[in-house]
């Protein structure tokens, strides 16, 4: 039996007069590339900070690895790592730097190596000693995966991946994470509103709204369900209009 | 080192390393910087030349300064040592802030304490950058030397390090808690606390409803004991020990504060928006 790697159970996030997140639950197992698909505001990052540790729930559980994010995120942590359009690298230190001091921080051994092998990888070795902050948004994400990358992590949590990159640094990064993933076995649990960027790297799809989960499968079944031709209609269709909410998994 | 060695570095609770690391961080931002450097050494070495010309003036016009020709210039040294180890500390936290990096570093194995252990430790080199030069340059200007004190000056900048660490722990809660709205604080607090520090008078001027309040900041302890050292050679132990005693009290206040902050900052979302 597969093992899961993300479980959620009737998780709630209540801010004073929001609710953020209300009462989902879902597992990723091992290997598996998974999205929150939703709108603004429909609560996917809200649930990856709480799987990060930097929110604490208001109720329900919330493992990784087994372990309960809340209790024990030292034992997890250092299996995981986490990128984001959102949260910057700081803009004066170079983007060796940057990374020297991600490593550190993992307690990475063969510290340049590795930061060499990323950058080759990822191609943006000519940017190693420009300050991050003069980076282009694409040369920034590719920075921003590398960070992410830097602990060869069981388990990658990605808010938005490829928002404000063109296309065709989009489809790069795309089929870079889906070379990672086939090397390593990492599992990943992406948020996004790009839908043909989940249809691509997604086997498993939660789609959001306002805090709950309204419908879940592959992006097969749910164009399937919804007699529609692409997930971007899907998404359409229950933004626009409401279906019942499904019951969350036990 | 395998990935479970890995693994147990992520767990260890403390870790020297971590706490380099971010050392490191902030080492790496103030040598990116040449005008941030200069303008640590800048008002420390202007408000002593300042002082400095004004007690040479008072030599020669004011018995109080003839007796103790260093008392001015001890005075605004001794507090720029304040301000700087509370802003040494608020400005690596505030890089932080400007950075939005919080979120970056929080999903690392890095603990908060460790965090703050290095925000010390750069407290640390920004006072001996900015203030040293300052002390030192005191010597061939006005023939005086804060050094002469010997250890009483130890034991004064010791007590006044820890008071900065506890207001800049305070002001970092602050910031945490209200956002950069409240980022001035950093700037302004340690201010609100001058006249009651006494540094320039002694104790005695103040309104004697007044007198309390400002014996319960460490810093009069020290700008009292200070003037001893000056006026009457003589180191006054109970000061001392009034002003580490005090000093314990607001580091474990500055503390609560900040942990109560960051773990409010936990449940409300803050370290992964929070930023300018």
């Amino acid at each position: 039996m597969p093992e899961p790697v993300i479980l959620v159970d009737n998780l709630v996030k209540r801010y004073e007069r929001t609710v953020a997140v209300a009462g989902i639950g879902f597992v990723v197992e091992r290997g598996v590339t998974a999205a929150l698909l939703g709108g603004n505001g429909a609560g996917k990052t809200t649930t990856l900070s709480i799987l990060l540790g930097l929110l604490l729930p208001t109720s329900g559980t919330v493992q990784v690895f087994g372990e309960d994010v809340v209790q024990h995120r030292y034992r997890v942590l250092p299996r995981m790592n986490f990128s984001s359009p959102y949260v910057d690298l700081p803009h004066r230190l170079t983007v060796r730097q940057n990374l020297s001091i991600y490593a550190r921080l993992y307690g990475l051994p063969r510290r340049a190596e590795r930061i060499a092998q990323l950058a080759h990888d990822l191609q943006f070795e000519t940017l190693l000693d420009r300050p991050a902050g003069k980076l282009s948004s694409g040369q920034k994400t590719r920075v921003a995966l590398a960070k992410a990358l830097l602990n060869e992590p069981e388990l990658l949590l990605l808010d938005e991946p490829t928002a404000s990159l063109d296309p065709d640094s989009g489809d790069w990064v795309r089929g870079y994470l889906e070379g990672y993933c086939a090397q390593t076995g990492a599992t990943i649990l992406l948020a996004s509103h790009n839908m043909a960027e989940v249809e691509r790297l997604c086997s498993q799809v939660m789609m959001m709204k306002e805090g709950q989960i309204v419908d879940r499968g592959s992006p097969d079944e749910l164009i399937n369900r919804y007699g529609r031709t692409n997930l971007e209609e899907v998404f359409l269709h229950i933004a626009r209009d409401r279906r019942p909410v499904l019951e969350p998994v036990a | 080192m395998s990935n479970r060695e890995m693994r147990r570095f992520g767990e260890a609770k403390f870790s020297p390393a971590r706490v380099w690391a971010m050392l490191l961080r902030y080492l790496y931002i103030l040598r990116s910087s040449w005008p941030r450097t200069i303008e640590l050494l800048y008002w420390p070495t202007l408000q002593m030349m300042i002082w400095g010309f004004m007690s040479q003036f008072l030599r020669h016009n004011s018995t109080y300064i003839a007796q103790a020709f260093g008392v001015l210039l001890a005075a605004v040294m001794l507090w720029d040592l304040l301000f700087r180890s509370q802003l040494g500390l608020s400005i690596s936290f505030l890089e932080e802030m400007w950075s939005r990096n919080l979120g970056q570093l929080f999903v690392t194995p890095l603990r908060p304490y460790e965090w703050v252990l290095s925000l010390l430790a750069m407290s640390v080199i920004r006072v001996t950058i900015g203030i040293v030069p300052a002390m030192l340059l005191a010597i061939p200007l006005y023939h005086y030397s804060i050094f002469d004190m010997g250890w009483a000056l130890v034991a004064f900048i010791a007590v006044l390090m820890g008071m900065g660490w506890a207001l800049g722990l305070a002001i970092c809660g602050g910031i945490l808690r209200h956002g950069m709205g409240a980022e001035g604080l950093a700037w302004t607090v340690i201010f609100a606390l001058a006249p009651l520090s006494c540094v320039y008078y002694p104790v005695t001027i103040l309104p004697s409803w007044l007198q309390p309040v400002a014996w319960a900041l460490p810093s009069t302890h020290v700008f009292e004991g200070m003037r001893a050292v000056l006026f009457h050679h003589t180191f006054q132990l109970d000061n001392f020990l009034a002003a580490v005693a005090l000093d314990l009290v607001f580091l474990v206040a500055g503390a609560a504060i900040f942990v109560i902050a960051f773990r409010n900052a936990r449940r409300r979302g803050a370290l992964l928006q929070m930023g300018e």
